[in-house]
């Protein structure tokens, strides 16, 4: 404990940003993960989940898509060299990324604000399918980081190459691993958004098929960092809390399977979400203290510390706006999913003692 | 970069003004109980929430473009300037909060929680554009640092760089820029609207409200436009030199009026020239000094004559607004009642695109007129951006991208405009909401 008393401003801000960057993928991710079930909408109810998801999504998801802008901005101004090294040699997938943010984003709000059918069938694709490419392009990002291939290449100077860097095996897989698991946190989500039990069921068997293949996709990339991403693979392996962290992770993951199972939905969105914020801390961790490896760190990329103290402290001040705000945005349009599966627990536990 | 912004500050003053119009609509449902203003309260929200999807998207592209386009500067003064991007952030955030409680939450919050949730996302709008303005100030009048001998930033002190002098006299000017453009656009767009159908409630109460906020603010904008060149003259002569068209140094310097600036003769033709008058405006003072364009070095000019000119045309366009606004103020406080006389209504019609024109030229003196440096005096244009070869298929992309963008949001808005109802179909409408 006595560590986390002592981090300077430098690391607590990193600390505030992985923090902003895992409720984004809880979020955020899951916004684009039901864009993902958008594309994929099919049987005789495919018109129902294209609206269940439209509604679920509609009136967070812009609240949602803005903790990638606080990582951003943060970024820029607590670590000015490590933004400049990955902006630059990840120009291109950054690039492809945010058309995909761009026509996700307005397709959506040109969708709801014209509900004829031609409208519909006009946005849908514009919707679903960036949909399903940006999220591959974020984990392909955040792969590619974590090879030290894009820190080499701006060390060195010179021309930045356009795909070399992120166009290969390592960072597609970690982009799937991306799109598998948003698709999985809104499969989960979903089960709670709806009163039909024949919807709740599609979700259901769909969180279950993404929750499996999560597990496949996920022992690939931990299979492949032993070579392309050894930092990452032997913090995970040999840190003191790499062992621990790793089967609390797998823990999380069998109790979402299970709840899923026994339709115990709010159990296994609880357990869903803690899986998918372990997994991003854990490979924050083992990435610690590079924030660009191999040769940019936290402590050697920050700002000076009176930017980043003031920068904490412009984060305390704003969140005591923030976070009640947020509170009263998912009370309102996000109480139903909490409420009305109570009621539906009991209806269950009821049903069962009969 | 600059066709994002050129795109970008567009949209974001429409985002920002449309949440004001939408909430004093609303707030004259909640006094009145008329269900017209509730309509035109739902209609504007539409408008803002499209506006503010595309403005949530096309500032994520800024934020990233930044460090795309241009990671020499933000490398240097991400440091200095974050902390009013941060700030930033955060009323951004706290828009998005809020237009979706807005938008979603007729009939599910009370009703005066809702209003004060469309007054936030008015306030928390305003409130972002002035934060990003400020570092736009920043970059003109950059304070807040020291360089050392190698050219570092170093005694950083981010509160003193997001209170640059420029910070107040710009975010006042482009709020209120804002608001006047957006609020006379619309109204401009009723007014045409009222020209076929004299006695649409729902378009006269349209265009009442947006005249009410567009015109306060065209009419206070002289003001604030003359505080801020004050401002350029005493922290950015040069830029003040190129606006004016100014090219020697001298007392008793006129205001040029028009004219075209003509490098090889160093003078500026064709202007309708007022003795004295830019030096009375500039210091208050008949015999003050005005620094001309040879008091500096030629590699420091920027190009001249489009500064002059974009100068020119802000002038023009905001003084033509102001007019109008003086007018429907003194015809309105005489009858009591919006006017909608023929002539009004072809005036208001006649200006309405003129506040987009301003905003656009005004940003063009702002940005060409600091030309050749991206930070005033510490670092050029050259110097901050990307080294990335094949840059301009990231700009061509970008381009293309926000031009079907802009397309698209412009359609969407008319497509609003025009499904605006007639008045039997608002009778329909109101009968519908008594059930």
């Amino acid at each position: 404990m006595e560590g986390w008393m002592m981090i300077g401003p430098a690391e607590g801000l990193a600390l505030v940003m992985l923090i902003a960057l895992i409720v984004y993928a809880l979020l955020g991710g899951a916004d684009y993960g039901a864009g993902v079930w958008d594309l994929l909408a099919s049987g005789p109810r495919a018109g129902a989940q294209r609206d269940l998801i439209a509604r679920a999504i509609g009136p967070v998801w812009e609240a949602n898509h803005v903790w990638l802008i606080v990582v951003i901005v943060l970024l820029f101004t607590g670590f000015p060299r490590a933004f400049s090294a990955v902006m630059t040699a990840l120009h291109v997938p950054l690039s492809l990324m945010l058309i995909g943010v761009v026509l996700r984003g307005s397709a959506f709000a040109f969708r709801s604000n014209d509900p004829s059918e031609i409208a519909r069938r006009r946005w849908n694709p514009v919707f679903s399918i960036p949909s399903v490419v940006t999220p591959v392009l974020l984990g392909a990002i955040i792969g590619a980081i974590a090879t030290g291939e894009p820190g080499r290449i701006v060390e060195a100077g010179g021309s930045v190459p356009f795909f070399s860097t992120w166009l290969r095996p390592f960072p597609m897989v970690v982009g799937l691993f991306a799109l598998n698991l948003f698709a999985y946190l809104a499969a989960v989500y979903l089960t709670l958004e709806t009163t039909d039990p024949r919807l709740r069921e599609d979700f259901r068997l769909r969180a279950l098929a993404s929750a499996v293949t999560l597990g496949g996709v996920a022992w690939v990339v931990y299979w492949m960092a032993k070579t392309d991403a050894p930092l990452v693979y032997e913090g995970l392996r040999h840190e003191a809390w790499g062992g621990p962290l790793r089967y609390a992770t797998g823990a999380f993951a069998v109790s979402a399977i299970a709840a899923l199972w026994t339709r115990r939905y709010h159990l296994a969105r609880l357990a869903a979400m803690i899986q998918a914020a372990l997994i991003l801390w854990g490979s924050a961790m083992a990435q610690n203290p590079w924030l660009v490896p191999p040769h940019i760190d936290v402590a050697g990329s920050a700002a000076p510390p009176i930017v980043l103290k003031l920068l904490l402290i412009a984060l305390g001040l704003g969140s005591l706006i923030l976070v009640p705000s947020l509170v009263y945005l998912f009370r309102v349009f996000k109480g139903h999913t909490f409420a009305m599966g109570r009621r539906d627990e009991f209806g269950a536990i009821r049903a069962n003692s009969r | 970069m600059a066709m994002s912004l050129g795109f970008h500050i567009l949209f974001a003053a429409a985002g920002i003004a449309l949440p004001l119009m939408m909430a004093v609509s609303e707030a004259c449902w909640l006094r009145t109980r008329k269900p017209v203003y509730r309509v035109l309260a739902q209609r504007w929200a539409k408008g803002a929430a499209i506006l503010f999807a595309v403005g949530a998207v096309s500032g994520t592209v800024l934020s990233f473009e930044l460090g795309l386009l241009w990671p020499g500067f933000m490398e240097f003064a991400g440091p200095i300037i974050g902390l009013g991007f941060g700030l930033e952030g955060f009323a951004f955030f706290t828009e998005a909060i809020f237009l979706g409680v807005y938008i979603y939450g007729w009939d599910r919050i009370p009703a005066l929680a809702h209003w004060v949730a469309g007054v936030i996302v008015a306030a928390s709008g305003a409130l972002s554009g002035v934060l990003v303005v400020s570092v736009n100030g920043w970059m003109n009048t950059p304070t807040g640092f020291r360089l050392d001998d190698a050219g570092r930033a170093v005694d950083i002190e981010p509160v003193a760089a997001l209170l640059n002098p420029m910070a107040f006299p710009e975010g006042l000017h482009m709020t209120l820029a804002a608001y006047a453009a957006t609020g006379l656009l619309v109204a401009g767009i009723h007014a045409i609207l009222l020209l076929q159908d004299r006695e649409n409630p729902f378009h006269r109460r349209a265009m009442g409200i947006s005249l009410a906020v567009g015109g306060v603010a065209a009419l206070l904008q002289p003001l604030s436009g003359h505080y801020s060149a004050q401002m350029v003259a005493r922290t950015q002569p040069l830029k003040l030199a190129a606006m004016e068209g100014q090219y020697q140094t001298e007392r008793r310097a006129p205001l040029r009026i028009g004219g075209f600036p003509d490098p090889a003769t160093r003078t500026t033709p064709y202007a309708l020239e007022i003795p004295a008058g830019l030096s009375i405006l500039a210091h208050n003072d008949p015999n003050a000094e005005i620094l001309g364009m040879d008091a500096f070095p030629p590699e420091n000019h920027p190009p001249e004559r489009v500064v002059h000119v974009a100068f020119q045309i802000m002038v023009a366009c905001g003084l033509a607004m102001a007019g109008v606004s003086l007018w429907g103020a003194v015809a309105w406080l005489a009858r009591r009642r919006a006017p909608t006389g023929t002539a009004f209504l072809w005036a208001l019609a006649a200006v309405a695109p003129l506040g987009m024109l301003a905003i656009e030229a005004g940003w063009t003196v702002t940005e060409v007129g600091r030309q050749p440096w991206i930070i005033q005096n510490v670092m050029r244009t050259s110097e901050a951006v990307t080294k990335v070869e094949g840059l301009w298929i990231s700009l061509a992309t970008y381009t293309a991208l926000y031009a079907v963008l802009g397309v698209i949001v412009v359609f969407m808005l008319l497509h609003q405009f025009r499904r605006s109802p007639r008045v039997e179909e608002l009778v329909v409408e109101l009968a519908e909401e008594a059930r």
